[in-house]
């Protein structure tokens, strides 16, 4: 996993509430067995008409915003299935954060174990961050990690909170799995203990 | 000793360590595994020379890409990409040596009905499967949730979670429902009264008289879409029913255990003066068979409403609605039980259940489907599909004009080739009625199997209690 620091990027707007995983990656794309890929199908069915020509309206086909990292978006983003082909399918297009006043919790989760940083903040500072994205290419938002603080094209600054073990992790780039089999000798002595409470288990 | 709830008892009973910032590592009992979000995961164990560490805890079945036509042995009814994921179920099942029921078991059927049918689901467990609807086997009173193909390699290695604990949340359903009202009326009005994140960071347990009353179908039903109302996991205290269910599952516990396993069992509910982070009640009498005509599980109404005008709503979900009415061919004002419907689909893991399929018959009964009307009876496992043959279900709905399936997610979320056409109206019995869900422009109207029955005679949404008073 790639580690996030800091970044500054241009931020695309989507206000939709509710913006559900199967918006962000339709079911038809779910079919690979592999994680790279899935950018191109990003919002497949908001970005491309059925024949595949690009919907000009979409915000991430507009000239200002074909090269967002950033997406500030309505209520309770990536609300639906648990499907990780979601946050691989932003990242591959580029996006490395998500602000909202909302996440569905799985997606919120996923995003973490891929290094994409969601960002949970008030309604009023999710507008003014809104109204900044609205602004195009060159108001570009920054998005510090360590200081946990995001910060607009004009300078107005918003502190987030994080949980302490998914910062950590996102800073390093660490791999949840090996920090959890340095646990193994804690998982051994719970399955003997388990295994005497509740031997059917 | 402090009064805990159900959730907190089966937590407590499952962390393997704690660290200071209350990050949790939990033990996993059973871990639920299907084609579309393992893939990466078994390659990402392949990378770094990792294991499945409990095999015996590990339970594999393809349901979401398998065709679910008489001809799905012929491999040419499905596409390439649909059989290279099946196929890679069958290769990492075999190296792995993980428990498996391959498409052509009679068991194979749709992940969140098979584990409860085997007995793999028992009460308290902890359960995971990357899928959303996992929630589902929180009926049997066990911890289950989706997770994410990071988290399902996590837990075929370390067979343990890195969790938070959730807050607690009770939903109550006071008194008892009406005739005509069922299981899918109850959790559809709940998530209309709380809204599509109304459980976001909670679990919910569902409780009170209406829920004792359900059968363990109905609770399947109810807790399956706890995930449509924001909350991971929805459980329910068990009970004799709840046992009487498990009794004699091939999993299950067998003599000595078993009265071992009981007896734990009943120690399974929330104490007395628990405390609980958020409260709703609605009372049984109330609710009313529902069903949605927007493209949010939150978008619902009883079947006797009007399609509602945006200027109703405020903030984002005005621009939502709009585009909602836009997506779905309707205007404000309009009856619901006028829209006409070209589709039904009864099936899928929320109403794919016996008890479904004889609800949806008793409505069918001797009568036929509207002519030109498509409609299908996805059984959710093979079992399933056998019970309903040996009850007569299957011949009252071939009579009827359904066409009666095998064993799969189908048209849920028609990853396989059960798919609407642009435009196509659908009154379903699954969980979902997202923009595209079923099919690119198809549109879905959620409900439960009896309201189902009752469009596909009619050709329109109708009110099924109409219908049950015909018959009286």
């Amino acid at each position: 996993m790639d580690k996030f620091t800091t970044l500054t990027g241009i931020a695309a707007p989507m206000p939709l509430v509710n913006i559900d995983t199967d918006m962000i990656i339709p079911k038809q794309f779910l079919k690979t067995i592999k994680r790279s890929g899935l950018g191109k199908n990003l919002f497949d069915e908001m970005r491309y008409t059925q024949d595949g020509a690009e919907i000009p309206d979409f915000v991430l086909n507009q000239p200002a915003y074909r090269h967002a990292e950033i997406i500030v978006a309505g209520d309770n983003f990536g609300c639906g299935s648990s499907r990780e082909h979601a946050p691989w399918a932003l990242l591959d297009f580029g996006i490395r954060c998500v602000i909202s006043t909302s996440f569905a919790d799985i997606f919120f989760n996923n995003c973490f174990k891929n290094g994409i940083l969601p960002i949970v903040l008030p309604q009023e500072q999710v507008d003014v961050l809104m109204a900044d994205a609205r602004k195009g290419a060159n108001a570009r938002q920054t998005v510090d990690l360590e200081a946990q603080t995001v910060t607009t094209s004009d300078g107005q600054v918003f502190p987030f909170t994080v949980d302490s073990h998914r910062k950590h992790c996102l800073l390093n780039g660490l791999d949840d799995i090996g920090l959890t089999l340095e646990k193994v000798s804690a998982i051994d002595t719970f399955e003997k203990k388990a295994g005497t409470l509740r031997p059917w288990a | 000793m402090t009064a805990r709830t159900l959730y907190d008892k089966i937590w407590d009973d499952h962390v393997v360590h704690q660290a200071e910032d209350g990050t949790c590592l939990l033990y996993i009992d059973r871990h639920l595994v299907h084609e579309v979000t393992s893939p990466q995961a078994f390659e990402g164990l392949r990378m770094t020379h990792r294991k499945v560490r409990a095999p015996e805890k590990t339970i594999a079945v393809p349901d979401h890409n398998v065709p679910t036509t008489l001809d799905r042995a012929n491999a040419a009814t499905m596409t390439e990409e649909s059989r290279i994921q099946v196929e890679a179920l069958d290769k990492n099942a075999k190296d792995f040596g993980i428990n498996y029921y391959p498409v052509s078991d009679v068991r194979q059927g749709i992940v969140h009905i098979v584990g409860p049918e085997q007995g793999w689901t028992l009460p308290g467990m902890t359960v995971v499967c990357g899928d959303s609807h996992t929630a589902t086997h929180g009926a049997f009173g066990s911890l289950a949730h989706g997770i994410g193909t990071s988290e399902v390699e996590h837990v075929l290695a370390t067979q343990t979670l890195i969790q938070r604990k959730g807050k607690n949340m009770k939903v109550e359903i006071t008194g008892s429902l009406r005739p005509g009202v069922t299981a899918k009326d109850i959790t559809l009005s709940v998530i209309g009264a709380t809204g599509t994140a109304g459980g976001t960071g909670y679990v919910i347990e569902y409780c009170g008289q209406a829920i004792r009353e359900l059968s363990m179908e109905g609770r399947m039903t109810v807790c399956n879409m706890a995930i449509e109302g924001g909350a991971r996991a929805g459980l329910i205290a068990p009970d004799e029913k709840t046992f009487a269910y498990c009794m004699g599952r091939p999993h299950a516990p067998k003599g000595a255990a078993w009265e071992a396993a009981v007896s734990y069992w009943k120690t399974l509910f929330s104490d007395e003066g628990a405390h609980w982070d958020k409260v709703v009640t609605l009372r049984g009498e109330d609710i009313a068979p529902v069903v949605t005509w927007g493209t949010s599980p939150e978008d619902v109404l009883p079947i006797t409403g009007t399609v509602p005008n945006p200027a109703d709503f405020t903030g984002g979900k005005v621009e939502a609605v709009q585009r909602s009415l836009d997506y779905m061919g309707l205007v404000p004002g309009q009856k619901l039980s006028d829209i006409k419907i070209d589709t039904v689909f009864i099936g899928s893991c929320t109403n794919g259940r016996i008890e479904d399929l004889r609800a949806a018959a008793a409505i069918l009964k001797g009568k036929k489907k509207k002519d030109g009307l498509r409609a299908m009876v996805v059984p959710g496992s093979g079992l399933v599909r056998a019970q309903a043959e040996e009850e007569g279900l299957a011949q009252i709905f071939i009579d009827a004009g359904f066409e009666w399936r095998l064993a799969g997610c189908s048209m849920c979320l028609a990853m396989n080739p059960d798919q609407l056409a642009p435009g196509e109206r659908c009154a379903a019995t699954s969980n979902r009625n997202f923009e595209g869900r079923q099919g690119r422009g198809g549109r879905t109207h959620l409900l439960s199997p009896a309201m189902a029955a009752a469009a596909a005679i009619t050709g329109h949404l109708t009110d099924v209690r109409e219908m049950m008073a015909e018959t009286v």
